[in-house]
């Protein structure tokens, strides 16, 4: 239990995607201008990457791994396909955003316009496939896929709607005008970065 | 240059997207990536040098099957392509550069989803002609390359008194005169050098800047 705790942790304060990987940076600056949009967008990556981190990790034990198929037929046993993973977690994530996008459009039609381009767009959100990825290269677990799938996602959620939440306040204040807009943005989140170093150490 | 035709139209494509239509700078495009990679020059480079090609091969892919595209699934023809010609750099960069694979990790993959590649495939192939869309690619990879380069200088310089390796400030560990400055080898600083870049880049070119 306290193993799962702790990758929960992790991934939410220390490995944080957005601030320390940089993982779905384009989302994060654009769609951070109201906490509302925040609120919504983020609530949609948490839940995409809930769904496919867990499923990626399926796919990959029982299809793509090294001998995985050895459930179809014992002739199978040595082949090999993890280089194809790119191109299955891809589909897989894509069919994903596809379900969420539709359930968005007819549950939530003002969150709809609001998010606009950018919810087809998390298909190719780097936080989606950058979580699948990790889970491959950390060669997690299933049960620890769907913790870091959680943990990973939520901490996304906390960054992208405190920035909007800073971004809402800055509009009062006074910008050098090269700086305006994305400069300040970068140079915010890397402040929000410094302030999540902190965490580094925390063991539970 | 009579064997290929290059045009004016081929050379504003491949041109505008180094400077003033900068693929991180002002189209904001491809930042993920950007960040993560530029603690080391030598991991740059081959960043920049994977993006650029996977994106000039999209294009050139894209755009060679954009009259039998169908419009709503143009995106997973994209992705598949895309993908597809990651998959490709990846095992290449495996076969011969296995320690720097590592260290990229899965930053290879994610080229994938890179917005550079789709916006380019989806702003830019799907409306030109093949070989333009090419040279497109190109200028947009280059662009990419340019300031993941810049970025890079300024972190392992100041972090580790080196450029691609090689010792330039003789650290004090060393024996050397030079302090590094550890916080440019970690996260934040990268989202500071970024936002420093993009500064300068507007001071320079005024009619880039935001309006409120």
């Amino acid at each position: 239990m306290e193993h799962f705790a702790n990758l929960a942790i992790r991934s939410i304060f220390l490995e944080n995607m957005a601030l320390a990987f940089f993982l779905g940076m384009c989302s994060f600056l654009a769609c951070s201008k109201k906490v509302e949009t925040a609120i919504g967008l983020g609530a949609a990556v948490v839940f995409v990457q809930v769904l496919t981190v867990p499923l990626n990790n399926l796919l990959l034990h029982y299809l793509l791994a090294e001998g995985a198929l050895a459930w179809v037929s014992p002739a199978l046993a040595t082949v090999n396909l993890s280089f194809l993973s790119f191109i299955l977690f891809i589909g897989t994530i894509a069919a994903a955003t596809q379900i969420v996008e539709m359930a968005v459009d007819r549950y939530a039609p003002k969150l709809y316009t609001t998010l606009g381009v950018f919810l087809p767009l998390i298909a190719v959100n780097c936080v989606i496939l950058g979580g699948s990825l990790f889970m491959q290269e950390r060669d997690y677990s299933f049960a620890e896929s769907v913790v870091f799938g959680v943990g990973s996602g939520f901490g996304w959620f906390i960054a992208i709607v405190a920035m909007a939440a800073i971004r809402e306040k800055m509009t009062y204040s006074h910008v050098p005008d090269g700086l305006k807009g994305l400069g300040i943005t970068f140079i915010t989140a890397g402040l929000m970065s410094l302030a999540f170093m902190v965490f580094s150490g925390i063991q539970l | 240059m009579a064997a290929i035709p290059f045009s004016r139209e081929d050379r504003k494509a491949l041109v505008d997207p180094l400077i003033i239509n900068n693929p991180i700078g002002v189209q904001v495009l491809g930042i993920c990536s950007a960040l993560a990679v530029t603690t080391r020059m030598d991991k740059a480079l081959v960043m920049g040098i994977g993006v650029t090609l996977v994106t000039a091969l999209a294009n050139l892919a894209v755009s060679l099957v954009r009259n039998y595209t169908p419009g709503s699934i143009r995106i997973i023809v994209q992705l598949s392509i895309i993908a597809s010609l990651v998959i490709v750099f990846d095992q290449i960069l495996k076969a011969t550069l296995y320690e720097l694979s590592l260290e990229l990790s899965v930053f290879v993959g994610l080229i994938i989803t890179n917005c550079i590649v789709m916006g380019r495939a989806e702003g830019y192939a799907m409306q030109n002609p093949p070989l333009r869309s090419f040279w497109d690619g190109i200028g947009n990879g280059l662009g990419y390359a340019l300031v993941l380069m810049l970025v890079a200088l300024a972190r392992e310089l100041l972090g580790a008194g080196k450029i691609f390796g090689f010792t330039v400030l003789p650290l004090v560990t060393d024996g050397g005169w030079y302090v590094p400055n550890g916080l440019m080898l970690l996260a934040p600083s990268a989202l500071f050098v970024i936002g420093l870049l993009i500064w300068a880049l507007r001071v320079w070119k005024p009619q880039l800047q935001e309006k409120d």
